[in-house]
């Protein structure tokens, strides 16, 4: 249980407030890699996934943990150190795992027509995370920009054709992470 | 107590009332030009003051930002200087008046002429983020009226001013359409900034009285509502900054005497300032 209790922010207004910033400029700028810090969360949790998640879960965030990440240790070290309670992937404000353990998306709140924002946030846990692959265009992204997304990539072709409903994504690796909001088309 | 020895936490704010409001920023930034409801907070300032833009600027700050604080251009308006104070001293943030020297810039009815750059964040104080709340007063109806991108009721009061006037007479929070989705009230900049929306920095809005955040991702595709045949103009007082020269700046009209004696001088002090220095006249 002590390895629960580890792991957190030293000072998480100092901490949250730098994490924030790079999820922030992550979610304006979709397709960019940021480096956070702070979090050294129990494996399978990634120290980029586990910042996410101090930075923006609280007793308020139902949170869903998927496949591999639905584990003691990380449920421990979650209680501990943001309350989030745990949910079905229905009502989850949140969702962790990787991207075969999420799918398929339709079990996530994808908002509704009067209040979009009302939809899930899911970190997905990824193998690499390189600005290489699928093109992206849409807002926050000049021309076009370039991310390994998860694969298969129907399900987030279909997420942003729902547009404006649909889930958000921030994809994780190690300490990086990117996002891709629904607004994002996939090429 | 907080560690930097302050009597509040950093920026103010506690940190649950900033997770909140990081979740709305996340949000409006994935769907651009939406109304993102959020729990706004009273703030040791009245509405109408800035609190929505404080409580965004308090959310996204760190101890690393430059800040600038303006009120219609101006850094020195009892409005810019308050908020301008109230973070140096919760924040500890280095403050600055230079647009270019700002990481966070937290503005009241204006966008500042100097081009922003990727890295800096501009924060809007809104007083009604509803721009089809003076044709609809009921919030369940325009909420509805989003959901359906039934935006006719605007174009109608753009043609109704074009019959009266001959032209489309709004000339401040002029309405427009987000990456073909959304009407955004763009808060009461002048139509002039409205090109400017379309930036490569950040742009956030927050109304404190209404509980609304939105924001502009860089790069989105934002339209002026128009007519094909009256298309969209960004307008300016046909004169020059009295100060700088400027002919291409949004003026302000000032009177100096009682007998009708008026000047046009950049509303933007900083940019006026920066001519000024640099030898223009």
């Amino acid at each position: 249980m002590s390895a629960a209790l580890s792991g957190g922010f030293a000072d998480p207004a100092i901490e949250g407030a730098h994490a924030f910033r790079a999820a922030l400029e992550a979610m304006a700028r979709p397709g960019t890699i940021r480096r956070v810090a702070g979090a050294a969360p129990p494996a399978p949790l990634s120290p980029a996934a586990g910042v996410l998640l101090l930075v923006l879960c609280d007793g308020t965030t139902p949170l869903h943990l998927a496949g591999a990440w639905d584990d003691g240790a990380v449920r421990d070290w979650v209680r501990f150190h943001t309350g989030a309670p745990p949910a079905p992937a229905g009502e989850a404000a949140f969702a962790l795992g990787d991207w075969p353990s999420l799918l398929p998306l339709e079990r996530f709140r994808a908002g509704t027509a009067e209040y979009p924002d009302r939809s899930a946030t899911l970190i997905v846990e990824m193998g690499r995370l390189a600005p290489e692959g699928a093109r992206l265009t849409g807002p926050g992204i000049r021309e076009a920009a370039h991310l390994s997304l998860p694969e298969p990539l129907g399900p987030l072709r279909e997420n942003a054709a729902r547009y404006p409903l649909g889930v958000d994504l921030f994809l994780t690796c190690g300490a990086h992470l990117a996002a891709l909001p629904r607004s994002t088309r996939i090429g | 107590m907080s560690a930097d020895g302050l009597p509040w936490g950093f920026a103010y704010l506690d940190e649950g009332t900033k997770r909140m409001i990081r979740r709305a920023l996340l949000k409006a930034l994935a769907v651009p030009g939406l109304q993102v409801p959020f729990a706004s907070r009273e703030m040791p300032m009245p509405y109408g003051w800035g609190t929505g833009g404080v409580q965004v600027t308090a959310s996204v700050l760190t101890p690393d930002d430059v800040l600038k604080v303006i009120d219609q251009g101006a850094d020195d308006t009892t409005n810019a200087v308050s908020i301008r104070r109230f973070f140096a001293r919760t924040a500890g943030v280095a403050t600055t008046t230079r647009t270019a020297e700002a990481t966070v810039i937290q503005t009241r009815h204006r966008i500042p002429e100097t081009p922003l750059r990727e890295g800096q964040i501009l924060v809007f104080q809104v007083p009604i983020p509803e721009p089809l709340r003076f044709l609809e007063p009921r919030e369940t109806e325009t909420r509805r009226m989003h959901a359906l991108a039934e935006y006719g009721l605007m174009h109608v009061k753009l043609y109704e001013d074009i019959a009266r006037h001959g032209h489309i007479a709004t000339t401040y929070a002029y309405p427009v359409l987000v990456e073909g989705r959304y009407v955004m009230d763009p808060s009461p900049i002048p139509k002039f900034d409205n090109p400017k929306l379309c930036s490569e920095a950040i742009l956030l809005f927050g109304a404190g009285r209404e509980a609304r955040i939105h924001a502009l991702p860089p790069h989105t595709r934002v339209e002026s509502l128009a007519f094909e045949d009256h298309p969209f103009e960004p307008a300016r007082a046909a004169g020059i900054c009295a100060l700088c020269g400027a002919a291409d700046s949004y003026l302000d009209e000032v009177l100096t005497d009682d007998r009708g004696g008026r000047i046009f001088v950049c509303s933007d002090t900083d940019f006026c300032e920066t001519r000024r220095a640099g030898g223009a006249s």
